[in-house]
């Protein structure tokens, strides 16, 4: 059997690739922020596998990535929460999650008024 | 039998994340990404990296979960409009073309990665004892890469500015979100009065404890702003509305503490964020210290979002 390190670390690849896939196609910007997540939790995987394999002087792992790992986490919590609420704020304007551009919706609006 | 369950767990961690891709309808995909979210705890714990498994549970699984959750209530019904805007066949293909080739080359480096291992744990063990901390990765978060945790911080508070200048000008100065009711009665009010008392505890703890095994500011901070969180939807509580100056203070008070102690460092010891010797420990518990209320207010109010009625006159 492999070692866990690159059992995960190619579990990594594939929820890196899962992850770019969804944010190409889906049109739907939450499920582009969720695909976003998935790319970023597939990074920090990997570099978990490569701190897996840096394991030495009686530590699981090396703790210079193990660190930086952390640090990565709480960035990205942070700027999911960030596109959450520029979503949301789109949501509260506009009445839909549509990132097409304005043209379209303009229009209605125009005709809406008139 | 660890080599099939880490099988076994690879398999439905990758299972689930096609789900989230894959899902037709945002819950269950949001859903779905929680339930990752926590078995990544599982891999991370697997990789040995428990102090990576303790971030992961209490932010990756629990405060983006809440996060997406409410996100995703708040736009119920609006999925039927975007996905008439789905690309065709041929970009979807493509797409799949890329994302596979992306995936194959990164499989093919994790397979190529050098032997040995390169590693600084030799490193960080050899200078463990200046820092007077037990834990190594709180010892590389507050004293060897302080500068990538100072950075951190400062992110978190640009996002929570970056929120808060979302705000519509009515509601400018106003508390975050509306505010919440509950039945009193309900088992969410039940939990709101039962979960505190002992989430904080275990907040403190392990906040307290990350100075010498797993834990930290940021897993402790993510615990209380959660049971903080949990207070404010059964209406027990209430968030602050963002123009009260005591709110700004104690967001803005952890940066400029290790900001300032980066600059004693400059003064004292050559270089900024380098602690004097003999004062290395008294000074990673003072940024400690003074980053656990900033983190926790920064953590609850992203999450809370933006203000949605207007701030007392």
């Amino acid at each position: 059997m492999m070692p866990a390190a690159t059992l995960f670390g190619l579990c990594a690849a594939v929820l890196i690739g899962l992850g770019l896939f969804g944010l190409l196609v889906d049109p739907r910007p939450l499920r582009k922020i969720l695909a976003l997540n998935l790319i970023g939790s597939g990074v920090f995987l990997m570099m978990g596998a490569i701190a897996r394999r840096g394991a030495d002087a009686g530590m699981g792992g090396d703790p210079v990535p193990q660190a930086l790992l952390i640090t990565g986490i709480v960035v990205a919590f942070s700027a999911t929460a960030l596109a959450v609420a520029l979503l949301l704020s789109l949501f509260d304007a506009t009445g839909s999650d549509s990132l097409d551009s304005p043209t379209e919706s303009k229009d209605s609006a125009d005709a809406g008024e008139h | 039998v660890t080599d099939w369950l880490n099988l076994a767990l690879a398999a439905v961690v990758l299972a689930l994340g096609a789900w989230v891709v894959l899902a037709r309808e945002a819950f269950p995909a949001v859903v779905g990404f929680i339930a990752y979210g926590l078995l990544l705890t599982l891999v991370w714990v697997q990789l040995s990296g428990v102090d990576v498994a303790l971030t992961e549970a209490a932010i990756g699984g629990g405060l983006t979960g809440v996060l997406l959750i409410g996100a995703v209530s708040r736009m119920r019904g609006t999925a039927a409009v975007a996905r008439s805007q789905r690309p065709g066949p041929a970009m979807t293909a493509l797409a799949a073309v890329l994302a596979s080739f992306v995936t194959l080359v990164l499989g093919y480096c994790v397979l190529a990665l050098p032997h040995p291992a390169p590693s600084l744990a030799q490193e960080v063990a050899d200078n463990m004892a200046s820092t007077g901390v037990g834990n190594p990765v709180t010892g590389v978060l507050l004293a060897f890469r302080s500068m990538d945790t100072l950075l951190e911080a400062v992110v978190l508070l640009i996002a929570v500015v970056g929120a808060w200048s979302l705000t519509p000008d009515r509601f400018w100065g106003g508390p975050p979100g509306t505010r919440q009711y509950a039945d009193p009665n309900g088992i969410l009010a039940y939990l709101a009065r039962v979960l505190p008392p002992v989430g904080i505890v275990v907040g403190m703890y392990v906040f307290w404890i990350g100075a010498d095994h797993p834990g930290g500011k940021f897993q402790g901070a993510t615990i209380l702003a959660a049971m903080w969180l949990l207070a404010v939807m059964a209406g027990l509580a209430d968030l602050p509305a963002i123009s009260r100056v005591w709110l700004r203070a104690l967001l803005v008070l952890g940066p400029l503490v290790f900001i300032a102690i980066g600059l004693l460092g400059s003064a004292t010891a050559g270089a900024f964020l380098d602690y004097p010797d003999g004062y290395a420990k008294r000074l990673i518990l003072t940024i400690e210290f003074a980053l656990m209320p900033s983190l926790t207010l920064i953590l609850a109010l992203l999450v809370a979002g933006i203000p949605k009625r207007p701030g007392a006159p």
